[in-house]
């Protein structure tokens, strides 16, 4: 790989202007409806300059001030997930021939080439498990991976992460260290830039980058490495499975039972839940069918309904499901825990509740 | 031979006559499902035959006269399914607050003549009178779920009904969520999906017209809803609204009118 490169803020637009005639929409972050999300971005001027974030247990608030910066701020609600694992998708149609017999016809996602910038270290670990999951099993799912395969990866190393961050516990973050396409670190005055990848070094060959003085990168390493220190939350990157299970008769269970509305807003923000529910769309006259996938939750009743029996009935089993499996049971699915510490279901929680908290009130000792 | 079509009505009960535009808006459906079934009796779409046997009856609005209950006992008699549509046939509607008030002594102070009202002290759901196959909730429905009611039939399997909460609706569509990022005070955590989101995805709080989903933690909303700022009477008037009739807003609803009134110490 070549050595970095530094990129003027003025020239910012070229990445975007060099991206889009390599044949991809440019997706990244927008400020809309009071938070941050990824959509398609028309020029630079989009982007969020100036804008931070205060994250808070159950509450996400966005304030501007004049910084030159436009990703001076921890994630939003979602990233990547949704743009690989759509929310909701048609997985084939079928439809009732004149001899009755039923004809399935799949129905595959278009394939847009797509690059999403500003990407997070914690959103990259988690993609690479949902790789894992939708993609390196013995059956790979072709509706994400078309999206997957046409995907292009521009992460910008974190410099702010919020009062509900802790990925330096997990070591998945703040530095994006691989996964991706081009790394950017942010810099008042402009962006250096690392290729990580064969499509990635084509790009960064196009971007007329300037060198890059050693200062500079310090000034990066030194927000960076602060980011890590400034985290407030921790929570163990080692596998927590046997003090969980140990513990499956915990009061903690009732006591967040109490306080959680098993709303499902913990599993949809959270970048590696991947739990789906499918269901038939008839048309009225009874003549074709659509297929659908959609996102769902071991929160719901459904998720556990199992020909006339629901398994997890009430709040305390469906919360210590979710725990159980994102922290323990998860090590011996994919190797690692389900959490990479973006703390997206500590900020989006309704009422605040805080996975760190309620993980080290169930592991008690065993916690550290 | 080709089986007879299967026979419908819609009935009409105290409401506003918002859920039977769910049938009138389908457009070209509408005509589909006159093809699938014989529409016998719907007023406000023309046919009116009150007393036919149907396979199905959809009955909108509360029980809240002596006449009602009457009525409703006989479409029950008439019907093969029943199904309720809307907060007034499944949760006694927003005409079910008389139930929490003094009806009777209302009635005597504004009219000139109260002997001409001949209405219940309450008003009630169609399910506290007869039995009820199903119950689809919504101010008002929308036509996906009665159409959906009325396919599954003609399949011959029991309809599958939304069971989860607005968040998760929510979050499928990307809607960012108003409670979390505004301080609203949404009730889509405790609320039914099946309206798609519809008012956080314009920026505004749900407000429980699709009445209770399953599973409602609405002790917790409360308390967050108490959290952000709304006094005891205010947190009781989201549970106490459309759906106030609905089990688990009304011992809610109760419980914050009781902090109003005599909070604790």
């Amino acid at each position: 790989m070549a050595e970095p490169g530094f990129l003027p803020r003025p020239r910012f637009r070229h990445l975007l202007a060099a991206l889009t005639a390599a044949g991809y929409r440019c997706l990244g972050p927008k400020v809309r409806d009071g938070a941050i999300v990824y959509e398609e971005l028309d020029s630079a001027d989009d982007l969020p300059r100036g804008v931070h974030d205060h994250q808070q247990p159950g509450a996400y608030r966005l304030q501007r001030d004049d910084s030159p910066r436009c990703f001076a701020w921890a994630n939003g609600p979602q990233a990547l997930k949704p743009l690989l694992f759509a929310p909701r998708e048609i997985l084939w149609t079928s439809a009732a021939g004149s001899d009755g017999a039923i004809a399935f016809h799949p129905q595959m996602p278009e394939a847009l080439p797509t690059a999403v910038i500003g990407v997070r270290a914690c959103d990259l670990a988690a993609l690479r498990l949902q790789d894992q999951h939708f993609l390196e099993g013995p059956f790979p799912d072709p509706h994400y991976g078309v999206r997957r395969g046409n995907l292009f990866l521009v992460a910008v190393h974190c410099t702010h992460p919020a009062a509900t961050c802790f990925c330096a516990s997990t070591g998945d973050g703040p530095r994006a260290e691989s996964g991706f396409d081009l790394a950017l670190a942010e810099l008042d005055e402009g962006f250096i830039v690392t290729a990580g990848s064969p499509k990635g070094e084509v790009l960064f060959g196009q971007l007329l980058l300037e060198a890059l003085d050693p200062a500079q990168q310090a000034t990066a390493d030194g927000e960076i490495a602060a980011a890590a220190q400034a985290q407030q939350r921790t929570l163990p990157s080692r596998n927590l499975r046997d003090s969980l299970f140990a513990n499956l008769h915990h009061p903690r269970w009732d006591d967040v039972a109490q306080r959680c509305l098993s709303c499902a807003n913990c599993s949809s923000v959270c970048p590696t839940c991947f739990c789906h529910a499918e269901m038939e769309e008839p048309a009225l006259d009874g003549s074709h069918s659509a297929h659908y996938r959609q996102w769902d939750s071991c929160f719901t009743e459904g998720h556990s309904y199992i020909h006339g029996i629901v398994i997890r009935a009430d709040t305390r089993l469906r919360y210590r499901q979710w725990l159980t499996h994102k922290l323990g049971s998860w090590h011996d699915q994919y190797g690692r825990s389900g959490c990479v510490g973006c703390g997206r279901c500590i900020a989006w929680c309704p009422v605040g509740i805080d996975i760190t908290e309620e993980a080290a009130a169930v592991c008690g000792g065993d916690h550290a | 031979m080709a089986a007879a079509k299967a026979r419908l009505a819609v009935h009409k009960f105290s409401s506003c006559d918002g859920c039977q535009l769910a049938f009138l808006n389908l457009g070209e459906d509408l005509l589909r499902l006159a093809e699938l079934v014989e529409i016998v009796h719907f007023a406000e779409a023309g046919p009116v035959d009150p007393e036919a046997p149907v396979d199905i009856a959809f009955v909108e609005g509360s029980i809240s006269t002596p006449e009602d209950e009457e009525r409703i006992r006989q479409i029950r008699k008439n019907s093969r399914w029943l199904i309720t549509i809307g907060a007034c046939a499944t949760a006694g509607g927003l005409q079910a607050l008389r139930n929490l008030a003094d009806g009777p002594g209302w009635i005597a102070e504004i009219y000139a003549q109260p002997g001409y009202i001949h209405s219940l002290a309450t008003s009630t759901p169609i399910a506290a009178h007869v039995p009820v196959d199903l119950e689809l909730w919504g101010c008002p429905v929308n036509g996906r779920q009665v159409l959906g009611a009325v396919r599954a039939l003609l399949f011959g399997v029991v309809p599958a009904l939304e069971q989860d909460k607005v968040c998760l609706e929510c979050k499928r569509h990307q809607a960012v969520c108003v409670l979390v990022a505004k301080g609203l005070p949404c009730m889509g955590p405790v609320t039914l999906a099946g309206c798609g989101a519809l008012c956080p995805r314009f920026g505004r709080d749900c407000y429980a017209c699709y009445g209770p989903a399953e599973n409602p933690n609405a002790a917790a909303l409360g308390r967050r809803l108490e959290g952000l700022g709304l006094v005891p009477e205010a947190v009781a008037r989201r549970f106490l609204f459309i759906n106030n009739g609905a089990p688990d807003f009304a011992e809610a609803g109760r419980h914050w009118q009781e902090q109003a009134h005599d909070p604790e110490p």
